[in-house]
Order: structure tokens, then sequence, then C-alpha cells
């Protein structure tokens, strides 16, 4: 769960971190009543779940009403990497005299944190980190023994940073850590860390992502939660208690299990076509789960055919084909439906449905068959603009990567 | 042979009185792996279904000699469970537990490695391990796989996990072993480690690997097959054409550096002379081949 900044700092700060006063503001003249209080000069900030807010002009310096009216304005409504912004931080600006990053997070391969500290922090960190790696001093921790001062102490040395303020660095990070693992956070960073014209160090930017695996002994997270955004789509599928993400095709892909849809949607691209979503149903296949599944897939009106891919382990060819069967008895889906059952009892599965085939619920023999015969449904249902534009595809990141590290 | 698990293993399951380990605990018990023992703090004397319950994990190693723990409690009881497991002395640990916090992960492998270094953990979140016709410890469907071998199975992913057994019993392929290692952030055990069982298992000729997008383990597993294995890989990744996610922070993009994406995935496997499908049914066949020309 990725906090904004404004709640990554609350977070910082309820650890002891040093943060700037600030409030949030959701149209221009709440900024103006905030900066007022706060007391010139302010920096007005785009609150969104994106990098890259300065270059696209989500962060502005404001000296005066006037100018705080004006940014305020001209930020409201920007679109950052897909994001509107339609919340504002607005906060005391501090004078920076140098920029410094820091973060933890777990080292997979090590199976222990990883910290990182660079003298060289700022908005092109990542860039450091591909040209001069060795400008970010690392350091694993034991999550049994935790940072201890004394490599904390080398660590900042290694770093490099202004001998002046190693012993605050010390402390900071202290706490930084004592955030990341009492907090619960799967990633904490600040960059840029900054030492101010007084020698201070200070939290410029937060970013924070709790584990959602935590909440139950963290009661706020609930709070954080409400401010995830959700195309319309994955609003409905979440409210329903289903892991689905949008994608911008036509083949609409329910499947049981992460691994097992994440292969559906490679197989649908591999036969050819588009698909319009992930979806796992998870382990069973009943009729509640199948009906909102179908619903939230034919719900998008991009969706020119459905592919529901189903293996049946523990759950038996005879209730997925009952729960399909009692989904479509409840609801009215538009598009054509291509089945496929492997599995525990499968035979006996695909024998209940036989009845209820036709060319709007087609059963396929296997995953590969299946994938082509609902990209084919999809080609021949529709010719308009929407299917044009939603064949526009998709591309591979390093994002893509690390979405994946994400949990469900 | 089999890998961390065979026909002699005994098994004392934790939450063995709850809805999930009652149902998938008894699955097990018929599938015949040796379900001889179960825990509850409170319970100790009833029994499920004959199975006796005792109040602690060692207390059923002294009665009963379960030398293996399989893990139903809810999340929050995990770090707590597998702790009980490691002092009571069994040696093998499987958590089926799904929703642990990465940080009760991290600090219960640390614990593990610390204190207990001959316990091997697998998962949390997974779906447990299956030696066909041996022993079956987890809640994977037992008769989907077909016992005997040559292919050892591992995977990261539960579902293709099943995929993968039904596409090899379908082409009339073995398994000797197949272990579900799971997706959490801090498996327990991880692609290397069963690599190196299957190296050293002369019932295994060949191994099916299955992955998915994000971290390294795939690229690790790739480094360790191209210097230690000496039996022919066959592997899937899942998540080909899996889209750009929204990105938050950099630290994630510092530590992987280019890594974790599904191509870089399959170039680092097939450069380690791993031949990698483009999708599981592909996999299957290409491990038909490999099986035939062993």
């Amino acid at each position: 769960m990725d906090l904004l900044e404004h709640q990554g700092k609350e977070f910082f700060a309820s650890y002891g971190l040093p943060t700037s006063p600030g409030e949030v503001a959701f149209d221009p003249g709440e900024a103006v009543a905030a900066a007022e209080r706060i007391g010139y000069p302010v920096v007005v900030k785009a609150q969104v779940h994106a990098g890259g807010r300065g270059k696209a002009g989500g962060i502005k310096p404001a000296s005066d009403v006037g100018e705080v009216r004006r940014s305020a304005e001209a930020i409201l409504g920007l679109d950052i990497g897909g994001h509107i912004v339609r919340r504002l931080w607005i906060e005391k600006a501090a004078d920076i005299a140098e920029e410094y990053y820091a973060g933890f997070t777990l080292d997979r391969s090590a199976r222990r944190h990883l910290g990182m500290l660079s003298a060289q922090g700022g908005v092109d960190i990542e860039e450091v980190a591909a040209t001069a790696p060795e400008a970010i001093a690392r350091i694993h921790i034991d999550p049994t023994e935790g940072l201890a001062a004394e490599a904390c102490r080398r660590w900042v040395a290694d770093a490099g940073l202004n001998p002046a303020v190693s012993d605050q660095a010390v402390d900071l990070l202290s706490l930084l850590y004592r955030a990341y693992v009492e907090g619960d956070a799967d990633l904490v960073e600040i960059n840029p860390l900054i030492v101010t014209g007084e020698g201070l160090l200070h939290v410029l930017d937060a970013k924070v992502t709790l584990d959602g695996n935590a909440s139950f002994r963290h009661p706020g997270y609930a709070a954080y939660d409400e401010t995830v955004e959700r195309d319309e789509r994955e609003q409905d599928a979440h409210a329903r208690g289903l892991q689905y993400v949008g994608l911008d095709g036509t083949v609409g892909v329910i499947a049981n299990g992460a691994g097992l849809a994440m292969a559906t949607v490679d197989i649908v691209d591999e036969a050819g076509g588009v698909p319009a979503n992930f979806l796992d149903i998870g382990g069973g296949a009943n009729a509640d789960v199948m009906s909102a599944a179908l619903e939230v897939v034919d719900g998008d009106p991009a969706v020119r055919s459905i592919f529901i891919n189903i293996f049946g382990g523990i759950t038996k060819g005879e209730e997925v084909a009952r729960g399909i069967i009692e989904a479509l008895s409840r609801v009215d889906i538009a598009s054509p439906i291509v089945l496929r059952l492997d599995g525990t009892n499968a035979a006996e599965g695909r024998e209940m449905l036989r009845p209820y085939l036709s060319d709007s619920l087609r059963l396929a023999p296997d995953m590969v068959q299946a994938a082509r015969m609902a990209v084919t449904a999809a080609a021949s249902a529709g010719t308009d603009d929407s299917v044009a534009a939603a064949s526009a595809g998709t591309d591979d990141s390093v994002a893509a990567a690390e979405a994946g590290e994400g949990r469900p | 042979m089999s890998i961390f698990v065979d026909e002699n293993t005994r098994v004392v399951y934790q939450g063995l009185t709850g809805t999930a380990g009652r149902y998938y605990g008894l699955l097990n018990r018929d599938y015949g792996t040796q379900v001889v023992a179960g825990t509850h703090p409170r319970k100790a004397g009833s029994d499920v279904d004959g199975i006796p319950v005792f109040a602690t994990v060692g207390d059923a190693v002294a009665a009963t000699g379960v030398d293996a723990s399989c893990i139903f409690v809810p999340a929050p009881g995990v770090p707590a469970a597998v702790a009980e497991a490691a002092e009571g002395g069994v040696r093998f640990i499987v958590v089926i537990t799904e929703g642990v916090p990465m940080h009760d992960e991290a600090r219960t492998f640390a614990r593990l490695q610390r204190h207990h270094p001959e316990v091997r953990l697998l998962g949390p979140n997974c779906p447990g391990v299956i030696s066909p016709g041996r022993c079956n410890i987890g809640i994977t469907a037992g008769h989907i796989a077909r016992p005997g071998g040559p292919v050892g199975i591992v995977s990261r992913s539960g579902t293709l996990t099943y995929q993968a057994l039904h596409e090899l019993a379908e082409k009339g392929i073995g398994c000797t072993t197949c272990v579900g290692i799971g997706g959490d952030p801090v498996p327990g055990t991880n692609f290397i480690d069963c690599l190196a069982a299957f190296e050293e298992d002369p019932e295994t000729e060949a191994v099916m690997l299955i992955g998915e997008i994000g971290g390294s383990a795939e690229e690790e597993a790739a480094e360790f097959i191209a210097e230690h294995l000496s039996k022919p890989v066959v592997a899937y990744i899942a998540g080909m054409t899996a889209p750009a996610g929204k990105k938050m922070g950099h630290a994630g993009a510092i530590v992987s550096g280019g890594r974790g994406t599904a191509a870089a995935k399959v170039e680092a496997l097939s450069a380690a002379g791993v031949r990698v499908g483009s999708n599981p049914t592909a996999a299957g066949e290409i491990m038909a081949e490999v099986v035939a020309s062993l």
C-alpha cells in the first residue's frame, strides 16, 4: 500500500523524524488559507501516487498569496503519469544546502534488509545507481540484530556525507529503520534527505509502502487504503474482493490463481489477442465469486470475449461447473465466453456443462485452443473505434517487475 | 528417491483442529502421508478423526517421533508456530498460511538460520510439497500428480504448480518431487535450495522450473544452473506480457538493477542452457522431448 507524500511524512514524523510543517488542501482557497497559517515562503506539492512530480510541474515554490493561488490552480487537475492531481500539500519551504538519499527495503536475494545511503541524492538517484553504483553505500541488516550503532556509523562514513552531519545521520537512520520495521513498511525512502542552511538533516520527500498483510496490528492502515487510486473497474472489483488489474485489450480473463491468471494473459497475447484484464478468483470457483467476476469483466465496455481458465485442484470439476451454471443464471453476460476446465474431475464437469453450451458459452479442449477461440471471438465481435484504441498494447518495464514483487 | 520428504516422513499438523487444517490434514492422510499428530494448546488429549492432538510440537515429537510439521495457523500466529516447531525438534517445516507480514517472514527466517540451521522451512504462502505416491504435505490435489519420475518440479506459483504436474501427467511423465516454494518476499526454501537437492537426487533426471516476474530469484537460479547443474532444466516464466505497474520510489530499481522483467529472466535462463517454454503447455512439450532423449 503506497502512501502519498504527506501521509509518508506524517508516518515518519510519528517516529520522530524531522519533517516540515504543512497542510493538505483540495482547492486554491484552502491552499491560500494553509499558506497563511504556515507562513511564507511555502512549496505547493501535488499529492499523487506517481514519481516525477517535479519534472511534470507538480511542485512549485510560492512566496505570497498570489503565487500560492496561481500554483494551486496550475497543479490541481494536472495529469502526472496518468494520475489526476486532486490533493495538494502546502509545506513550509526549506533552505537546501545538500541533497542526500536514504532508504530501507528487503533484499529478496539475501533474505535480509538492505539500507541504501548516498551523498548524491535528488531526482537522478536511479541514474547514479546505474552509472556510479559505488556512490550508493549499502548495508545488509540481520532482522534479528537490527541496525547496530557502530555498523550504522561505518555505513554513514562509507556514504561520504558531510562529516558535520555524521552524528545526526546515525540518529536519523536509526529512527528511519525503526519506522521501517515497527511500521511494517515494505519500503521507506527519503529522497532528498537534505542538509539545511543551518546544517540540520531534514526530510524533504517521503516514499513509503506499507505491507497490507500487517494491517491486523496497525488499525491506522485503513485510512491510507481509502486514498489508494483505482480505476472504475478496479474499484468495482476491489469492492467485491477480487484480485483485478485493468489492461487495455478486448479479451476478458478470469482464472483461478495468480500464476494461472498471469499465464492466461500471456497465452492470450501469444494467440494474437490483447487481454482486457488480469483477474484471479482464488482457489475455488463457486457461483458467488464467478458471477461477481463475470459482472466485473463484462462491465468493461472494451471487452468483446471472455476467457475463463480454471484448473481444478482440490476444487472438483463438478463444483466449478455448478458455479458457472449458477453464475450464468444470475447475471446477463453480453460477451461470448470460452471456458477451459481441467484438473480434478474435469470430464464430469464438462459433461454437466454440455446442455448449456451455445455460441455464447463454448468449451475448449485445452488452454492454448481456448485462447485462440477467445481471441477469434473478440476480433469478430467488435470492429468499432474502442477496439482499435484498446489494441494499442502494453509495454514491459522495470516497473512491471516491481509490480510483480508486490503482494496481491 | 525424492527430496525433502519420502514415505517415512511423519508429520504433525499445527492447526489440525481448524477448518482448513482438518480438511487438508485428512486429505493428506488419505493420500498416504503419515499424518500422525496435531497440536492445539488447549485441546491436548483429543483427536481429529483418530489423529491424536498434543499441546505442543515438542510433546508430539516425544510421543510420535514426527520429523516434519505442516502449519495452517492464522498469519499472526505463524512466527510463534515456526519457532515452536523448530524448538520442538522437527527438521522440516511447511507453512501453507498466506498473508504473513514481510517483517515477520524476515525475522522468522533469520532466527531459524541463527538458532536452527539444520531446519528447512518451506513457505510461507506455498502449496507445499508432494512426492507422488509417497508423501503429500499441503494443499496439492495428489491425484493430478503421476509418481515415478524422472522430473523434479520447483515452482513459485501455486496454480501453475498444479498446471505443471498436469502437463507432465498428460504426457505420461512422472514426478519425483514437486516443491511449491511460494511467491512471498522471504521464502524459507528458494529455487537454488531445490535445484541443489534435485542435482543430488539420483532419481531426478530433469528439472522443471516455474517462475514469475518480479525479484531476481530466476536470474540467481540461472547462475546456479550454469555452474552447478548437470541435469537438463526446462522453464516457464509467468507474466511475459504483464503491463507496467505504478512505480513507487527508487529502491526497487536500485536493488534489481534492471533484473526482474520476464524478458530478463528468460534471457538469463536461456544463457544458462535452460530451454524456456512460452506458456505452460509449451514447457510441458519441451520437457517431453527432454525426457524422451534421456
